[in-house]
């Protein structure tokens, strides 16, 4: 490769023009490069970022600037039900949907970390649901929840006759919530299922080896060797998760928009609707700003299995 | 369970006696195939169900008495005659494309730089730099529409799809750069020593070596972006207001839904259409889809 480019790179140095040299030049280079990034992430999200934070303390509305109020948005949040409602709502959703998706993920990464034909079609096959669009896939749910034309509710009422009435999944609050978190831990599956297969296939296949030697059962090789490797990968996966979980914002703003009776918002969708749809920009900011201390708890996470990895497994090892 | 049933499953299937053959293929079918199966069948069945709808008539679509409501009679090409004719789906669509080209060129330039400095040039704090990127990674849309919106309004792009090609890379940069990082350290360095020894200048390097050889890497981080900006949908929503600068799973949403009596057969045909692009894209790359997940992950 060398060879071919030397004339070329010989002519550049004969006549270096003074902007040439100044690309060379390694700080101006480095300040170059940077600028792009740095600048589209300072503009678009550090400002509004801060932007928000401070947002969240006035009373801004569409069309009006806001003044100072301190913590009167949070004060007042604080004695809103549906807020707490949200609240409720964010956690319960996190944590059912995180656990659902791990366990299933987990699992079906095991499955896929077995030899059969056909493994990588199927690999490929199963990320299908994370490729495709939320919202349109969303849409597909909504159609299946059908109070009227349910597909799930036509299989147990008119093929196994196990029930006698249709299934109401968004008519009333907790069947809709669970009915959202079905669909979550659908979405999510796959991602969970490939990159823990990622990590899966990092373990060294001497490690079972020896511990098979040792008389160590299925489970026991599972519980010593599996799960303890898999920690730092799954502490990432599972923050990644989290935070993104605990901040969704399509699935239910796609089928059920918070409904009904406000049962199923989220943080986001609530913050949607008070700042964007309602027009009170700084309750809503206020709103998005009390999600940031479950973010950073989710953070913190993944810090500290960052560094346990580090820990168990040298410096170097990247 | 103990060590003596659970040992045929881990060994090599050749090494199990014969005697143990047809118990030990029982075994994998009940342990493997069938939760696989279920696995397989769940994950695909709503992909199943839109394409199935948005072919079928609305006679179909209401009537599980007299039709299979898992097969079609009599297939129909109206929702998709009505979406592309009497809606302004296709409008939606280059929409769609062009901002998902943009912000995907736009993202790509930059991280690319982005990666390079700071994993070839080797300043002082460029681990904090890198840092601070995969740190903006974590910062949800969902926690900056509501500021973002001021701003677009401020930079006078209000219903510009402009707004989304800037405001895309505050999630494509971070990942396309650690992803580009994670490239740029397979390529061994005494490639760039020598051509720095041959006098070449650094942006020749980074044009000439470092750029081919990180090909695959910008392929994966190029489709990655792609994907992510098409379905996008928070900021699409929050930021676009007429009908005819919607992206698709914006305006499917907020379009097509009308009234109390929905099309499904219209609705799911827009989702089948809006979800082919990726799909088709994806079916393409696949390998590169894989590893830029697990490798961004690794990272």
């Amino acid at each position: 490769m060398s060879v071919t480019t030397l004339p070329t790179l010989a002519l550049a140095r004969r006549q270096p023009s003074w902007l040439a040299r100044l690309f060379d030049y390694k700080p101006f280079l480095i300040v170059m490069c940077l600028a792009p990034a740095i600048g589209l992430l300072t503009v678009f999200l550090t400002y509004p970022l801060g932007l928000g934070i401070w947002l969240a303390f006035t009373d801004t509305t569409i069309g009006r600037k806001g003044i100072f109020v301190g913590f009167e948005n949070f004060q007042y949040l604080l004695t809103d039900s549906l807020w707490w409602n949200a609240v409720f709502y964010s956690v319960v959703y996190t944590a059912i949907a995180t656990f659902g998706k791990f366990a299933l993920g987990f699992w079906l990464a095991l499955l896929l970390n077995n030899h059969f034909p056909f493994k990588s079609l199927l690999r490929a096959i199963i990320l299908m649901p994370w490729i495709v669009p939320t919202v349109l896939s969303a849409l597909a749910f909504w159609w299946i929840y059908d109070p009227q034309f349910s597909i799930i509710s036509y299989l147990l009422v008119d093929v196994l006759h196990w029930r006698t009435t249709n299934i109401d999944f968004l008519g009333s609050p907790w069947p809709a919530r669970f009915s959202l978190i079905a669909a979550n831990i659908w979405r999510g599956i796959p991602f969970v299922a490939i990159s823990l297969l990622a990590g899966l296939q990092t373990i060294s296949p001497s490690l079972y080896e020896a511990a098979m030697l040792d008389g160590a059962s299925a489970w026991q090789r599972f519980r010593y060797i599996t799960f303890p490797m898999m920690m730092p990968i799954l502490a990432i996966v599972m923050t990644f998760s989290i935070i993104f979980t605990f901040t969704d914002f399509q699935l239910v703003y796609a089928i059920t928009r918070g409904g009904p009776g406000n049962s199923t918002h989220l943080l986001a969708t609530l913050a949607f609707q008070r700042g964007i749809a309602g027009g009170e920009l700084g309750e809503g900011a206020a709103i998005a700003v009390s999600m940031i201390p479950f973010l950073v708890f989710a953070t913190l996470f993944s810090y500290f299995g960052l560094a346990r990895r580090k820990w168990q497994q040298g410096e170097s090892n990247d | 369970m103990t060590d003596t049933v659970a040992q045929p499953a881990v060994a090599d299937a050749k090494a199990v006696p014969d005697t143990m053959a047809w118990d030990s293929g029982l075994r994998r079918l009940m342990m493997i195939y069938l939760p696989l199966g279920c696995f397989v069948l769940i994950l695909l069945f709503p992909f199943y169900w839109m394409a199935i709808t948005s072919f079928k008539p609305n006679a179909e679509l209401m009537n599980y008495r007299e039709h299979n409501p898992f097969w079609i009679s009599s297939p129909t090409l109206a929702h998709i005659k009505h979406l592309l004719f009497d809606t302004a789906y296709p409008r939606w669509l280059w929409t769609t494309m062009l901002v998902a080209i943009g912000a995907t060129t736009l993202s790509l330039i930059a991280s690319t730089l982005a990666a390079y400095a700071i994993e070839r040039l080797r300043f002082r704090g460029s681990p904090y730099v890198g840092l601070g990127i995969y740190l903006a990674y974590l910062v949800p849309p969902s926690i900056l529409f509501i500021p973002l919106a001021t701003v677009v309004v401020q930079f006078g792009l209000f219903d510009s799809p402009l707004a989304l090609i800037l405001v895309y890379p505050t999630f494509l940069v971070p990942f396309c750069t650690w992803l580009l990082i994670g490239y740029f350290k397979s390529i061994p360095y005494e490639l760039e020593e020598c051509a720095l020894v041959d006098g070449a200048t650094r942006l020749q390097i980074l044009r000439r070596i470092t750029l081919p050889l990180a090909v695959p890497g910008l392929i994966s981080a190029g489709i990655f972006s792609f994907t992510l900006s098409w379905n996008e949908f928070i900021y699409a929503l929050a930021f676009i207001q007429s009908g005819a600068n919607k992206t698709v799973p914006v305006a499917i949403l907020t379009e097509l839904v009308t009234g109390d009596v929905y099309q499904w057969g219209a609705l799911m045909a827009g989702s089948l259409l809006g979800s082919l692009p990726v799909a088709i894209f994806y079916s393409l790359f696949v390998d590169y889809y894989v590893s830029s997940l697990t490798g961004a992950v690794k990272e």
